[in-house]
């Protein structure tokens, strides 16, 4: 029996991995294809890197994005975290429920109702007073925003749910006032929740391409939305560079962070 | 030892209050301290999410006109000045009535049915493998897991038309192998937008099954099999049915967006997968029909809420089952 | 066992009807759902540099009322003075009044110092100050060479002494603990009893704790009060609440008790004469209040105060007759439970004087049990 189940579970393992793996080996492999066919091996060449850090347009599209996906992630860890605290300690108030489902609402939502809500809201803003005039980067930012501060909270909300209420109270009793009590004993224990919600959020946005592609305006064309418009088009080596660099990107960002962990860990245990 | 009588404990709804009593001295003993932990969470969701749903409700009450923007709206001086409330359900009815679009929900909830089974098939026994794989190697093998999730979705679903395109890398593979003498059509058919969801989600079925599997007491295991219960029989009676609750999450993860997905039905699918978040961007983007698209939208709410609430329901009727 | 070192000036203070109170709970009541009463109309006098328990099952409002000193939970109705000054409305952080929790709550984000030192930072005292103080206080508390540690790298004992720690380094007039050895292990619970008792006599700071532990609150404290349903049952000290319980539910509360229901046939000055069903002669009590002949009362006599006997006594008074049912070695004494004619169980306790497997006595023995008449407690309650 314990010969066998090992066995198995390595087998379903071990075909799952390879699932999950394969298509993103072959874009790694053939962004260094020299030819343009993906049937044809052309060579080992790094032209298709070349090509990619010249094309305007992705550049500008990749640096458009960053500044939306650290901006959301920075507004949806504060707005996040004010509504996990809220539905975490507030357990009475009326129109708790109304908040509630607010908060857990785009978590269940398709991102092309999102998208569309938004955008008409947006429309209707601007006709009744003016603003916002236009679209573009604030209204993909706010778009962004409102979606990714629930899962922002969700994380938070679970490590709030953990957190003893007695430190809180020792420490209003050793004399702190509540505001510190939250920036003092609250904020810190609860930071790898908001770096964790931070990071969500950055990823959430910079892979959107929905709601982006909704509510965004003339001049404003995220990374998703230039990578969807050659993707439609049929495979394209220097989209097959580019997804190699966000994986290693976010391979090397993964491994940090996992041996950051691991170091912390082995720390608390001696 | 003579304890005397046990003294009877005070209703437990208290315990309840008190709980409520210490969180609201703790950061907020002020009135001020409290008003503004809730306000800009309460007021940002209000503004960017509830409003713009009423919006899109009333949006699906007009008619599509040649303004801008284009529909009518639902209020209107009318000519003896008086304010009439126009309430279109023009949209509605067409919606019921064109095949189009009853039978992309119906596709829609068949594709992310089909999918969230299949994740569920594929993603049980990888989440089984990893809780039950060394202590050391679990957090690699979920690393793993979770990794292909920080990369692009676009991406990932791209990976595929190289893969499966007529002269991809699969029909290459098979054709140089002799399996077959002509290229296959994968790409854009319903096989690909299976493939293409449940490659997407099954980070979300394997996460919350994990969870559960890996929190296990694995002394329940032991205690079957001394009480005479082979393996097999275990699997049935002790793990799965604890394990539920990661197989309700991790379904609901999965059934939810494969419901409402437009990426993978648009750069996979062909023209008969056809799926309502795809037909609600050609009816918004393509036919510039902003009430219809609305309509769509708000059908689809319809869609996805029930199962949910259904869930729900059964969720609380087990926590109290639990309770009683 | 650790009992207090009796300072009669400042101890027997309760005693004094001109002595001021330290601390005082007027008329305390606290409303959970606007029915639900956790303490009901409670009042306490509290004298400088007692140790005090509040003894109680749990459930029995105990913490509540501990809680409501620190100024984590709002008094509904009553007031709370220390010093003459009312606290009621007092927010936690302005008390002169520090806790102790049962979890001990120390900041797992902080170090030892860091937590200790917590307390004095709130104050702003000066940074030599605070390093000095929180020298004192591990010194205190025999943690010095831990200080760089956190939380998570100490063992149980050890986060209590830093809790105690960083509880104490403000000096707070009154230190709250809530059950504070109820996370340790037996042997380490005993010995803490001595040391948290020296530590409170050290630094003279007036203690309350919170039990369910009736040993803990015997062992440790100047005065206890036991508590059932948000009420005070009785207050007094260690050797007068188990001596003289005011009722049946606190005699049988705190340690082990042979109860013996009768009605009084006479009362002749301050001895009583009971008949009882419960024994065959007439049971005889000393009693200070004479009571009226008929009232039904409970003798409550503890299993220690009886004595097996080979006759039955001369008199026909104080005594039962039974066989052994069963026999509860416990090394330097043995409990046995004996079975009376009148189909009752009654437990009497039995010092081992001399080395052998057993006590003097085996099962089915017949034996005689009999007491002195100032040996038990007539209960009318």
């Amino acid at each position: 029996m314990t010969g066998r189940r090992p066995f198995w579970l390595f087998t379903a393992l071990a075909f799952g991995y390879s699932f999950l793996y394969l298509p993103i080996i072959t874009l790694i492999v053939y962004s260094f294809n020299d030819s343009r066919l993906v049937t044809v091996w052309g060579g080992f060449s790094t032209r298709w890197y070349a090509e990619l850090f010249r094309n305007e347009q992705i550049l500008s599209a990749l640096w458009l994005s960053v500044r939306i996906a650290a901006m959301t992630a920075t507004l949806a860890v504060i707005l996040g975290t004010l509504a996990a605290l809220t539905l975490v300690r507030f357990t009475h108030f009326r129109t708790r429920m109304l908040f509630a489902g607010m908060v857990a609402a785009p978590l269940v939502m398709p991102e092309v109702i999102l998208g569309l809500s938004g955008l008409l809201m947006f429309v209707t803003l601007e006709q009744a007073i003016g603003w916002p005039p236009g679209r573009g980067m604030t209204t993909i930012t706010i778009a962004h925003v409102t979606f990714t501060s629930a899962f922002v909270a969700v994380i938070v909300q679970s490590r709030l749910s953990q957190l003893d209420v007695s430190l809180e109270e020792a420490a209003m009793d050793l004399g702190a006032r509540p505001w510190k009590v939250f920036f003092v004993i609250i904020l810190p224990i609860i930071s790898p929740a908001l770096i964790a919600g931070w990071l969500l959020g950055f990823t959430l946005s910079m892979d959107d391409l929905v709601i982006a592609s909704f509510v965004s305006g003339p001049g404003a064309t995220t990374l998703p939305m230039v990578v969807y418009s050659s993707v439609r088009l049929g495979v394209s080596p220097q989209v097959n560079a580019l997804a190699t660099l966000i994986v290693v990107v976010v391979a090397t960002g993964v491994i940090i962070a996992g041996w950051l962990l691991h170091r912390q860990t082995r720390r608390r245990d001696r | 030892m003579n304890a005397g009588p046990a003294p009877p404990e005070t209703a437990g709804a208290s315990s309840l209050r008190r709980r409520f009593d210490r969180g609201v001295k703790s950061l907020t003993q002020g009135r001020l301290g409290r008003a503004a932990v809730i306000a800009l969470p309460y007021a940002w969701l209000l503004l960017f999410l509830l409003l713009p749903i009423l919006i899109v409700l009333k949006i699906s009450f007009a008619e599509i006109a040649l303004a801008s923007p284009p529909y009518t709206p639902m209020l209107q001086w009318a000519e003896e000045r008086t304010l009439a409330l126009q309430v279109h359900l023009g949209n509605y009815a067409y919606l019921w009535q064109d095949p189009l679009y009853l039978g992309a929900y119906l596709n829609s909830l068949k594709v992310a049915a089909v999918s969230t089974i299949l994740c569920l098939l594929i993603g049980y026994p990888m989440a089984y493998g990893i809780a039950r794989a060394p202590a050391g190697w679990r957090i690699v093998l979920l690393m793993l897991v979770i990794l292909p999730f920080w990369t692009s979705f676009l991406i990932r679903v791209y990976a595929w038309i190289g893969l499966l395109q007529g002269n991809g890398l699969i029909n290459h593979l098979l054709l140089s192998i002799g399996l077959i003498d002509q290229p296959l059509v994968l790409l854009h058919s319903n096989f690909a937008v299976y493939l293409g969801i449940v490659y997407s989600y099954l980070p979300f079925m394997i996460l919350p099954l994990y969870a559960t599997l890996v929190r296990m007491d694995l002394t329940l295991l032991e205690a079957a099999a001394d009480l005479g219960c082979p393996p097999w029989k275990a699997f049935l009676t002790v793990t799965l049915p604890l394990s539920m609750p990661g197989v309700i999450a991790g379904s609901l993860l999965v059934f939810i967006p494969a419901v409402g997905e437009f990426v993978i039905p648009d750069l996979l699918g062909g023209p008969d997968s056809l799926m309502i978040g795809k037909v609600l961007w050609t009816e918004f983007f393509s036919n510039r029909d902003w009430p219809v698209a609305a309509a769509v939208a708000i059908a689809m709410l319809a869609v996805i809420l029930i199962p949910l609430l259904l869930f729900q329901r059964i969720g609380e009727r087990e926590t109290t089952g639990d309770r009683r | 066992m650790p009992q207090q070192r009796r300072d009669p000036a400042v101890l027997e203070a309760w005693q004094d009807p001109d002595a001021r109170p330290f601390l005082e709970i007027q008329n305390v009541t606290k409303v959970f759902d606007a029915h639900t009463y956790a303490v009901d109309d409670v009042s306490l006098r509290i004298y400088k540099g007692e140790f005090f328990s509040l003894l109680g099952a749990s459930g029995c409002g105990k913490s509540t009322l501990l809680r409501m000193l620190a100024g984590l939970e709002r008094c509904t109705q009553g007031r709370i003075l220390i010093e003459g000054q009312d606290i009621t409305r007092m927010p936690p952080y302005e008390r002169p009044v520090n806790m102790m929790f049962q979890s001990y709550a120390l900041f797992p984000h902080m170090t030892v110092e860091q937590n200790v030192a917590f307390g004095l930072k709130q104050e702003r005292l000066s940074g030599r100050e605070i390093r000095s103080r929180v020298a004192e206080m591990l010194e205190l508390v025999h943690m010095t060479e831990y200080a760089r540690r956190r939380p998570d790298q100490l063992s149980g004992g050890q986060r209590q002494r830093v809790a105690l720690a960083r509880s104490l380094a403000k000096q707070p007039k009154l230190l709250l603990l809530d059950e504070p050895l109820g996370a340790l292990d037996r042997k380490l619970r005993e010995r803490t009893q001595f040391e948290l008792v020296n530590i409170q006599e050290r630094v003279g700071t007036t203690f309350i704790m919170v039990t369910h532990d009736q040993e803990e609150a015997m062992t440790m404290s100047s005065r206890l009060a036991v508590m059932d349903v948000g009420r005070i049952l009785q207050v007094g000290t260690p050797s007068e609440i188990y001596e003289y319980p005011a009722s049946r539910f606190i005699a049988g509360f705190i340690g082990a008790v042979n109860l013996f229901e009768g009605r009084v046939v006479s009362c002749e000055e301050e001895l009583l004469v009971i008949q009882s069903d419960d024994a065959p002669g007439e049971i005889v009590m000393y009693h200070a209040n004479p009571l009226a002949v008929g009232t039904p009362v409970t003798v409550a006599l503890r299993p220690e105060k009886l004595r097996v006997l080979d006759t039955p006594p001369r008199d026909d008074r104080n005594w039962v007759q039974g066989t052994v049912r069963e026999i509860g070695y416990l090394g330097d004494v043995s409990i046995y439970h004996v079975g009376t004619r009148q189909n009752r169980t009654v437990q009497v306790q039995v010092t081992n004087r001399a080395r052998r497997t057993a006590g003097p006595l085996t099962w089915d023995d017949s034996v005689y049990l009999g007491w002195d008449n100032d040996a038990g407690v007539v209960l009318t309650a």
